[in-house]
């Protein structure tokens, strides 16, 4: 299986998965769905205690995807670190054969369930990005010199559907500007919107070597969609959408929200609106396969 | 000024219960105007206690409840009451709380809680728009101070959070990134939006922060 950079450099349509560590040591589930994904993926995402909560470790388990033969995109936000402890994970993770990270601010504690815990925030995400490209050229942050420099390949998450965009959008030419070698964006449901987006990020990157990977998120029940238009910011289900899932019976939904996902998948592949997709079930990854078979990938 | 406001009563009772004497201290300044600490207050918190069974020897409203020396010209001058008093309720900010300490050996208690330097927008209404970092960058952002106003303290822009220009965290507030992009873009410095900006030297000021400006004086004076 070749890595997750080799795919995106190689031009060719890139597929990722996202795999949620458990809240405990019960790992059964998320070793199936590792072992389900990592040949049908590029690369799997692990994601760093999501939501500000407490989770099993993104490092330990994006290494765990590598033993069994995959490769993993090291997510890593700077809520919990400061820039030594961020540096020593990014370190230890290179060691354990890492070399993929996504670089993210990290949602604030006051999301999630320790909401008493001091966020840290010391590095935000374009000074995590740059904080690697440093590593990768042989340097830590303060300019002393590594015994062996890092070599790892530099992600990042840009909102398509940020509210307002211009903002966004300039804090997405930031992260180019800071080293960012792939994009994967935040779920994206407006395939118009996107493509409008991709056309703006085209003029951006133009003459870089900058990916672009569309977030899908299976839609698994019309309230599901609601929910996310109603409380996740930079999320937005348009009504057509809507009206798609509810126009099939409850115990249908899941299966319209697979299909909605492999058509959308087909989209960008068909009309090349970006290098690759990074597909998120959110815990059903089990389905992912199916998904992609719709889509005409597996 | 510093916001404070003023702990529940039952729990200054609790922190009291083994003191029947109280002199009670307020704050002529920041506490008087978030109503913690003035005259009105600190003759409230006399009534309640007093309700409450306990002796308040006396009351003092200091002009401000942080300045130390004050604070002990204060306290020799009403050394009876001083001596008699088992406990002092200090009502203002924790620096006040800590002048009290610095003028007596006796159980000093805070009876407000210390929320942040604000700033004051009307009557009894406060916002935070500086966090006293010890370095002011806020002209690299239209005078919005991010490291405050962003709930994440992001120097580079917003998070994917920013919702309808609100902040993810309290839909209540403005997203400082919006308004620092709107005054960049009004002032049309946009270009200067895309510096990208190292983090903080968080340690600016070493903490717990010292300032002598007497010596800093001396030393130009030697120069």
């Amino acid at each position: 299986m070749g890595s997750y950079r080799e795919a995106c450099e190689s031009g060719k349509f890139v597929i990722s998965g996202e795999i949620g560590p458990p809240k405990g040591t019960k790992v059964d589930t998320m070793l199936h769905h590792i072992d389900l994904l990592n040949p049908l993926v590029d690369g799997l995402n692990v994601t760093d205690n999501q939501s500000a909560v407490l989770r099993l470790g993104s490092m330990a388990v994006s290494h765990e995807i590598v033993t069994r033969g995959g490769d993993a995109i090291y997510q890593m936000t700077c809520r919990d670190r400061n820039r030594l402890a961020l540096q020593n994970d990014l370190l230890s993770a290179h060691f354990l054969g890492l070399r993929n990270v996504l670089a993210l601010t990290g949602d604030h504690v006051s999301v999630g369930d320790h909401k008493d815990a001091r966020e840290v925030y010391d590095f935000e995400s374009v000074q995590l990005i740059q904080c690697i490209k440093k590593m990768n050229e042989g340097f830590d942050w303060a300019g002393n010199e590594l015994e062996g420099s890092t070599d790892f390949y530099i992600g990042a998450v840009v909102t398509p559907e940020s509210d307002p965009i211009e903002p966004q959008k300039l804090k997405y030419e930031k992260k180019i500007a800071a080293g960012a070698q792939f994009f994967q964006t935040q779920a994206v449901y407006d395939m118009d919107n996107f493509q409008r987006f991709m056309e703006y990020s085209r003029g951006v990157t133009e003459g870089k070597d900058v990916k672009v990977m569309a977030g899908l998120v299976v839609l698994t029940s019309v309230g599901m969609a609601k929910y996310m238009n109603k409380f996740v910011p930079g999320v937005f289900v348009p009504d057509s959408l809507l009206e798609e899932m509810a126009s099939v019976p409850k115990e249908e939904a899941l299966k319209k929200g697979m299909e909605i996902c492999a058509r959308h998948i087909r989209f960008c592949i068909d009309n090349k609106v970006c290098d690759g997709v990074h597909v998120m079930a959110i815990g059903k990854e089990e389905i992912v396969p199916e998904i992609l078979q719709l889509a005409g990938l597996a | 000024m510093i916001i404070s406001k003023q702990k529940p009563f039952e729990e200054i009772l609790e922190s009291l219960k083994n003191d029947d004497t109280v002199y009670i201290v307020g704050c002529g300044e920041c506490a008087t105007m978030t109503q913690s600490g003035g005259e009105q207050e600190v003759a409230d918190m006399k009534a309640r206690l007093e309700e409450a069974g306990k002796k308040v020897v006396a009351t003092d409203v200091a002009h401000s409840a942080c300045h130390e020396l004050d604070m002990k010209r204060i306290l020799r001058q009403n050394k009876e009451a001083a001596s008699e008093a088992g406990a002092f309720l200090v009502l203002s900010c924790g620096a006040g709380v800590q002048s009290v300490r610095e003028g007596t050996g006796k159980h000093v208690l805070p009876g407000a809680n210390s929320l942040f330097v604000g700033n004051v927008k009307r009557q009894m209404v406060f916002d935070e728009k500086c966090s006293l970092c010890g370095e002011c960058i806020i002209d690299e952002y239209g005078a919005i101070c991010p490291v405050t106003r962003c709930a994440k303290g992001i120097l580079n822009g917003p998070c994917g959070g920013t919702n309808n220009g609100k902040c993810e965290v309290d839909s209540e507030k403005d997203c400082a990134w919006v308004l620092i992009y709107n005054q960049m873009k009004t002032e049309e410095k946009l270009d200067k939006f895309m510096t990208i900006h190292g983090p903080k030297h968080w340690n600016a000021v070493a903490r717990p922060g010292h300032m002598d400006g007497r010596a800093d004086e001396a030393e130009k004076g030697a120069s």
